[in-house]
């Protein structure tokens, strides 16, 4: 193979050469690989014969009907009347069903090879394998190359693994959509990005994958493209990564400009030079989290996550909750040095991280279609991520985005059953209420008890609750935002006037208000759901059922995982007091990486004593359950009306059932200025009075005057051209005389 | 010698090259350009005084050359007199622009 050829040519002395590592190039290429099979079996046509004349015509989608993959498609598929019974598969789709989710496990036993040669090998320094040379442009000397560290096989094995799961689980939750092939294309095409983007060993191949999993973020939201309102979803992601990834590019010109190397390598040796807490750094990390804010979903650039819910849950649970989202945490970690030498921009990062955490949380707990709970939930939770990689605590924030990724999943998968079986039985009475809202459901453990025991698991880790996973990471950012609070050289900066630590200490409140609401929505969701009276209709309660078990078996693994979760970072504090096996294993498994910009930050501050960090620890853990509680004891699942039945909540409350206006505002302060001015300034003006009146027509008028001018010295008459050639003649003879 | 040869022919040119500037009728034209040509063989025949018989030679391909010239340009004038009725180069003007 040219790769592998071309990957020895380079290859440096590291502890990984010569093992399973030196593969590690197969890992995209597999879903690569997948993506082009797939493509071409979604090339062929999902009709499956002549439309027949009694379809009844397409009914207006109600609010909801955007996830509608049974419904509308096996009308296209020319089902009748009562034959919704038989299945409309696409012809390809056995095949795609092997092919895609094949290739992710494929790459998932790859990735535990590597991982367990890595375990083994223990090395210190990143291992970079070299491709091909990408962009020679003088000093700038970009290549292809990748890179393998503790922190790219972190973000591998999840990818790969909870990809592996949501595949598998699409299965079943695509199984009669005629786009089917195309949905694995996609995934498949998402994944390649997504491991792209953390094995690339430099920043521009990083922006690669960043910028393809953006594309496939804005394919899969919009896969549904029949119904407007979610292509304009996609859109509107698309557009807003555009204004982070604007500041991603920033972030990298300054870097080259500034110290000449875009390689994670170059950059770690040469930060330095940039010196400590200087303005040039601190513009660096900002703009670059500026990319992090508009790929994670933070303030302001938040609002695009909402309305990603439109492509099918699967969608939502790989890449609006596991994985994409969490690639401007994965990029803080990756730039830890450099964020490590600005605390401005780090204290920044964190504050952003709480505003966000606390403000989603808020809009969550009065959301009613459930995929919007968890969509703000996500956004809540990353903010938290936020707050951990903010203050310096880059493992905690690694750690939460491992065990976010699995609870979330979790959670989103879990809803995918729910809407599975809300549509299915939606679907059987043609009734045109909305799938997706809580207000539908109600009692639904009755009908799907895996899914509820295994939601209540998750929701349990999300909220805090010991010894799920949740518990374990959403601590360690608490406990070290407190410890920062303490003593480090954020405590010691000062951000916007405020003293660092007090402003620590403001995050650590934040944080723990949004642990509180946090679990009040989470349960509510869960109340709401799965317990109380049925409130689907009595004609569809019949039809409703559990999913599949290749929907419910990802369930089961990802809920074993979000139970244990948790024993890949348990703090020293628990270890201590329990025999649970050895503590800070990812702490440990990360120090290479991160080890050095944590101490920077750190700053050799003491640790916090044990019982103080018991007290937090319990306090916490006290404030989820106080939640948990409130929640049951103030709502009341069976006194909540239907959907069509709701009145508009009033006052304050509408005021978050409506997301704070936030989406109105922006239209107002941006969206439609823009338009007024594309359109009265840029259009009318520039476009049509400019280009086409003065440039365009311009031209066109400039030489159609030369021309006529031309063609009156075309006389025609003999005469006059000998006058004219004679004159000449003795102009030149003149010319040549006289000089 | 030299010079009283040359002032003649320069004369004769000129009086060629006037000659077509200031006529209209297109066989007068086609009469001093043959003037013109007259005059640079009386040019050429005067240099082969001088410089050797090179010049001579020149004067019998120009003679050969003018010759073909006239018979081509006859032809022409002919054609468009038959078709105008006219051979003034006013009113032949149809490549106007």
């Amino acid at each position: 193979m040219l790769l592998q050829t071309a990957g020895t040519l380079v290859a440096p002395a590291s502890a990984l050469s010569g093992t399973v590592a030196e593969w590690m190039w197969l890992l995209p290429v597999l879903p690569l690989l997948g993506f082009v099979i797939n493509g071409l079996l979604s090339l062929n046509s999902a009709h499956f014969g002549p439309r027949d004349p009694n379809t009844p015509a397409h009914h207006p989608h109600s609010e909801g009907a955007a996830e509608a993959p049974a419904l509308s498609h096996a009308e296209e598929a020319g089902a009748v009347g009562d034959d919704h019974h038989v299945v409309k598969r696409h012809r390809w789709a056995g095949l795609s069903s092997i092919v895609g989710p094949g290739v992710l496990i494929l790459s998932f036993v790859l990735a535990a090879m590597i991982w367990w040669a890595m375990v083994n090998a223990h090395p210190e320094t990143p291992f970079v394998q070299r491709y091909f040379s990408w962009m020679p442009v003088g000093d700038l000397q970009i290549n292809a190359a990748f890179q393998l560290d503790q922190l790219s096989m972190v973000m591998i094995l999840v990818i790969t693994g909870v990809g592996a799961l949501i595949h598998v689980f699409s299965v079943g939750y695509m199984r009669e959509d005629p786009g089917y092939p195309r949905f694995f294309a996609y995934l498949n095409l998402f994944v390649f990005f997504m491991l792209v983007l953390v094995m690339g060993s430099s920043y521009p191949v990083l922006f690669v994958g960043w910028e393809g999993v953006g594309l496939c973020s804005y394919l899969l939201i919009g896969f549904w493209f029949n119904d407007k309102a979610n292509a304009d979803a996609g859109k509107k992601a698309f557009i807003v990564n555009r204004i982070g990834d604007f500041g991603f590019l920033v972030a990298m010109f300054l870097l080259f400009a500034n110290i000449g190397v875009l390689d994670f390598v170059g950059v770690s040796a040469r930060a330095a030079d940039l010196g400590a807490g200087s303005a040039v750094v601190t513009a660096i990390c900002l703009f670059m989290f500026l990319g992090c804010a508009g790929k994670s979903a933070q303030i302001p650039l938040y609002i695009w996550l909402p309305d990603a819910m439109a492509g099918p849950t699967p969608v939502s649970a790989l890449i609006h909750a596991a994985t994409m989202v969490t690639a401007g945490v994965y990029l803080i970690a990756r730039s830890a040095v450099l964020f490590s030498m600005s605390p401005v921009a780090s204290l920044t990062v964190a504050v952003v991280g709480a505003l966000t955490a606390i403000f989603a949380a808020t809009i969550g707990l009065k959301q009613w279609d459930i995929k919007k709970v968890l969509a703000y939930s996500t956004i809540s939770q990353l903010g938290y991520m936020f707050v951990g990689v903010g203050v310096g605590a880059y493992v905690s924030g690694m750690f939460h985005l491992v065990t976010h990724a699995f609870f979330k999943a979790l959670l989103f998968l879990g809803s995918g059953s729910v809407i599975h079986a809300m549509h299915a039985a939606y679907h059987h009475t043609h009734s045109q209420e909305d799938a997706q809202d809580m207000r539908n459901m109600g009692g639904l453990k009755r009908y799907l008890p895996v899914t509820c025991v295994l939601m209540w698991i998750a929701t349990l880790a999300i909220s805090g609750i010991p010894p799920f996973a949740g518990f374990f990471s959403k601590d360690e950012i608490l406990g070290s935002v407190f410890a920062r609070a303490q003593g480090s050289t954020l405590a010691s900066a000062s951000w916007l006037g405020i003293p660092g630590n007090i402003l620590l200490y403001i995050i650590y409140g934040v944080g723990l208000a949004a642990a509180f609401l946090t679990a009040i929505y989470m349960t509510r969701m869960m109340l709401y759901t799965f317990h109380g009276p049925v409130r689907t209709g009595d004609e569809e309660e019949k039809h409703l059922h559990e999913a599949p078990w290749v929907m419910t078996g990802p369930l089961v693994v990802l809920g074993i995982l979000t139970i244990a979760g948790g024993w890949l970072n348990l703090p020293e504090v628990i270890t201590d007091m329990l025999p649970l096996g050895p503590s800070e294993v990812l702490t440990r498994w990360l120090d290479p990486v991160v080890g050095t910009a944590t101490a920077r930050v750190v700053a050799g501050a003491p640790h916090v004593p044990a019982s103080t960090e018991q007290m937090l620890v319990g306090g916490a853990v006290v404030i989820a359950v106080l939640g948990i509680v409130l929640a049951f004891v103030r709502l009341k699942p069976d006194r909540l009306p239907r959907k069509r039945d709701a009145v508009p909540e009033h006052g304050f409350e509408g005021v978050v059932a409506n997301k704070y206006y936030v989406d109105e505002g922006i239209d107002k302060a941006v969206v439609i200025p823009t338009y007024a001015v594309s359109r009265n300034f840029l259009w009318r003006l520039i476009d049509n009075g400019l280009i086409d009146g003065f440039f365009v027509n311009g031209s066109a008028a400039l030489a159609r005057g030369f021309g006529w001018v031309g063609s009156r010295l075309q006389t025609g008459n003999v005469g006059i051209y000998a006058w004219v050639l004679v004159v000449g003649v003795l102009a030149m003879l003149g010319a040549f005389t006289l000089r | 010698m030299l010079a009283e040869s040359l002032a003649l022919t320069a004369a004769l040119f000129i009086i060629g090259v006037v000659g077509v500037l200031v006529h209209r009728n297109a066989i007068i034209i086609f009469m001093c350009v043959e003037l013109m040509l007259t005059a640079v063989n009386l040019t050429f025949v005067a240099f082969s005084r001088y410089y050797g018989a090179a010049g001579q030679v020149f004067v019998v391909f120009v003679m050969t050359v003018s010759a073909a010239e006239a018979a081509v340009g006859l032809a022409i004038i002919i054609a468009i007199f038959r078709h105008r009725q006219t051979v003034n180069l006013k009113d032949i003007n149809l490549l106007r622009g």
